[in-house]
């Protein structure tokens, strides 16, 4: 019941990537609404899955690896449309679909096993901090895709040759203001997964602070994107500058996700 | 009527340069001309357009050569000779002067083609008209016919929505820069066509307000009246330039005016908000090292050249449809114009009324299939003559000899009562 609902999931994000692809050459509006729906579809059959798999599980499904990126594209998918709710980006959904989709494709070639839960682990803190923490890559991905964006509007600006975005894309004010909404909303949440994880840690582990690698690099992408916000607020640091520190925040949190694991090992390893 | 008694003479960005247009247009006390051409001899109804890049007079006149000659001493306040005044003018009689209008109109013949201004600039000069009493009939009839050719061009052409040119160029880009433009502010520096058709355009698109910068302080003033701005020196170049948005620079220097070095420091200031340069002068007048400072776009004449390549061909094509309409709109007018004489107006009163006659007496004939031949001629003269002495107050009142002013009311009055004109019907 969950894989099946799980790969309906995958190939209904695939399809509305494909549809904003197709929207991206042509630049046809019907096609852009198409792939909306698909993607709202998409993420509310998306939704349904993990309801399903927590009742499989038995517990909040975000401790392996699968739950967590899948978590990350559930994430990533709201957020970009509760954005899009306020803010109309041209052409946004054509950059953010590919990177759902990516990440569905990390979530389907990684172990769906239902991992029992060490006591340790056992905790209202879990879901609380795990969820807020991968809510903060998403709107942290969102402001990625916006400097993006930014860095292919403003080249073509500046080199003076038009070619596939200069109209496609819109104006380097509005990405401007989107890098600063998605930081607006990531960056409380990602202080907010710090602090939750701390606390938990201290209930499981006994410390708030054990300096294990996960923990540093979080706190390093933290001070990333402090210091991106101090310079906004306080020189009027903007444009390719804060469209560049965006791109390396949001390195830097997806090396906190998976370089971490992968390279470093630690305390915070997922237990699969 | 004659069609040669209407004459359109003007001042425009294509006949005279600024200095003479700006004399023109009575900056002090706008009341002038409707008083001063009023009272010129022979000269029926007039109409006075003044803008930033035209001054015209369109008139009727029983003696239009005379009248054409004291308002254009009037116009030119006899600051230069009469002759030397025609090197600076236009001049269209009969036909062509009422393409002409159509054309002004439908901003067929603006500084940027298709740009929407012209028009509510015309229904204001004509507002004015029409309350000192200085329009009558004919203009009435043809100004209101200007108005609905202008919006006819605008619904069946694109010609306003492509207005493409250097200056639409240079506005497209600032939006993709600045997306919206309302609180932006432009900075002018120097003077030239194409850099106040690119201010002209940013105003279009609403821009909170534009700053006039010049070498000598009194031309910005006037060029800074043109677009409700404000007017500065050379010297205050960069300060200013820490408030404004957008720079269009075509001075006449040979150096260059502004380098990298004086607006790095600039940007700090600004708190990095972006700076769209434009530089329109040869020589330049901008560092081209500018464009390589952070959040700054220094875009040089040919740079804009390449994005009106774009779309110019279909601009072009939208123009020689809007001409079309202008030809036709312009027969339909002399049409009417020509049917103005009191004999065409004889001629189709009897006309309407033999025609509704006609058909009467066919609808009674046709219920009376025993009639002889003698009794169906005895009513076709009854009926002719009853027409013929219906008709016979209304024909001598016409023809009876009066004055122009008089002859033009009364031609109106008849055809409105006889319908003669359906589409008039307002």
């Amino acid at each position: 019941m969950g894989y099946l609902l799980f790969q309906l999931t995958l190939l209904a994000y695939i399809l509305s990537t494909a549809a904003y692809m197709v929207y991206f050459w042509s630049q046809r509006k019907e096609i852009r609404t198409v792939a909306r729906w698909i993607l709202i579809g998409s993420g509310l059959l998306h939704t349904v899955y993990l309801v399903v798999r927590y009742f499989e599980a038995g517990h909040t499904p975000l401790t392996n690896h699968h739950e967590a990126v899948s978590f990350f594209a559930w994430s990533l998918t709201w957020g970009y449309l509760s954005f899009h709710w306020r803010y109309n980006v041209r052409n946004f959904g054509s950059f953010v679909s590919p990177l759902i989709t990516i990440l569905m494709l990390i979530a389907t070639f990684s172990s769906r096993q239902i991992i029992q839960l060490p006591p340790a682990l056992k905790s209202a803190w879990l879901p609380v901090h795990a969820s807020i923490a991968i809510m903060a890559n998403g709107f942290l991905a969102l402001a990625f895709c916006g400097g993006i964006m930014y860095l292919l509007q403003e080249r073509e600006l500046k080199k003076k040759r038009f070619g596939l975005f200069y109209t496609r894309l819109p104006s380097l004010d509005a990405l401007d203001n989107l890098n600063n909404h998605c930081l607006a909303v990531g960056f409380p949440l990602l202080t907010l997964g710090i602090i939750t994880g701390s606390i938990w840690a201290k209930q499981a582990w006994g410390a708030y602070w054990q300096w294990d690698p996960k923990e540093t690099w979080s706190l390093i992408t933290w001070f990333l994107y402090a210091a991106l916000l101090h310079q906004r607020f306080t020189v009027g640091w903007r444009g390719r500058r804060a469209a560049i520190m965006a791109i390396i925040g949001f390195s830097a949190a997806m090396f906190t996700l998976w370089g971490v694991t992968y390279l470093l090992g630690g305390a915070h390893s997922y237990v699969g | 009527m004659s069609a040669e008694k209407i004459m359109i003479l003007g001042v425009n960005h294509k006949t005279a340069p600024v200095e003479i247009r700006e004399r023109l247009a009575f900056p002090n006390d706008p009341g002038t001309p409707y008083r001063e051409i009023a009272v010129i001899p022979g000269c029926e109804e007039f109409n006075f357009l003044s803008t930033c890049n035209r001054v015209e007079v369109l008139f009727v006149s029983s003696t239009p050569e005379e009248t054409e000659r004291k308002i254009r001493d009037f116009l030119f306040n006899k600051s230069m000779s009469y002759e030397e005044a025609g090197k600076y003018i236009y001049l269209h009689q009969g036909e062509a002067a009422i393409q002409h209008l159509f054309r002004v109109g439908a901003s067929l013949d603006s500084m940027i083609i298709g740009e929407p201004q012209i028009l509510g600039q015309l229904k204001q000069a004509y507002r004015d008209a029409t309350e000192q009493n200085c329009t009558g009939m004919i203009l009435n009839r043809l100004l209101h016919k200007a108005f609905s050719v202008a919006k006819r061009i605008r619904t069946e052409t694109e010609i306003g929505s492509s207005a493409v040119s250097i200056s639409y160029a240079a506005v497209e880009l600032a939006k993709k820069i600045f997306g919206n433009l309302k609180n932006k502010r432009a900075m002018l520096v120097g003077a030239g066509e194409m850099a106040e058709l690119a201010a002209q355009h940013l105003v279009n698109q609403g821009i909170a307000g534009v700053v006039v910068a010049n070498r000598t302080f009194e031309r910005a003033v006037n060029l800074a009246r043109c677009f409700n701005g404000k007017a500065v020196s050379l010297e205050e170049l960069i300060p200013q330039l820490e408030q404004v948005d957008i720079m269009i620079s075509s001075t006449g220097s040979p150096e260059l005016i502004l380098r990298s070095s004086d607006v790095k420091p600039l940007m700090r200031q600004r708190r990095n908000r972006p700076l769209f340069l434009i530089d329109i002068a040869v020589p330049r007048d901008l560092d081209p090292k500018l464009n390589d400072l952070a959040n700054v776009y220094l875009y040089g004449i040919d740079d804009l050249n390449n994005v009106v390549d774009i779309n110019k061909a279909e601009r072009d094509k939208e123009a020689v449809r809007a001409e079309r309409i202008v030809t036709e709109e312009t027969l339909k007018f002399m049409l009417w114009l020509g049917s103005m004489e009191v004999t065409p107006t004889i001629v189709a009163i009897r006309e309407k009324a033999e025609a509704v006659r006609k058909a009467e007496l066919e609808k009674t004939l046709s219920g009376f299939s025993n009639l002889t031949d003698k009794e169906k001629q005895a009513l076709e003269k009854m009926t002719s003559a009853m027409m013929n002495k219906i008709l016979h107050h209304p024909i001598v009142y016409l023809k009876k000899d009066d004055s122009h002013k008089d002859k033009k009311v009364k031609l109106s009055l008849v055809r409105k009562l006889f319908n003669l004109d359906p589409d008039n019907s307002s």
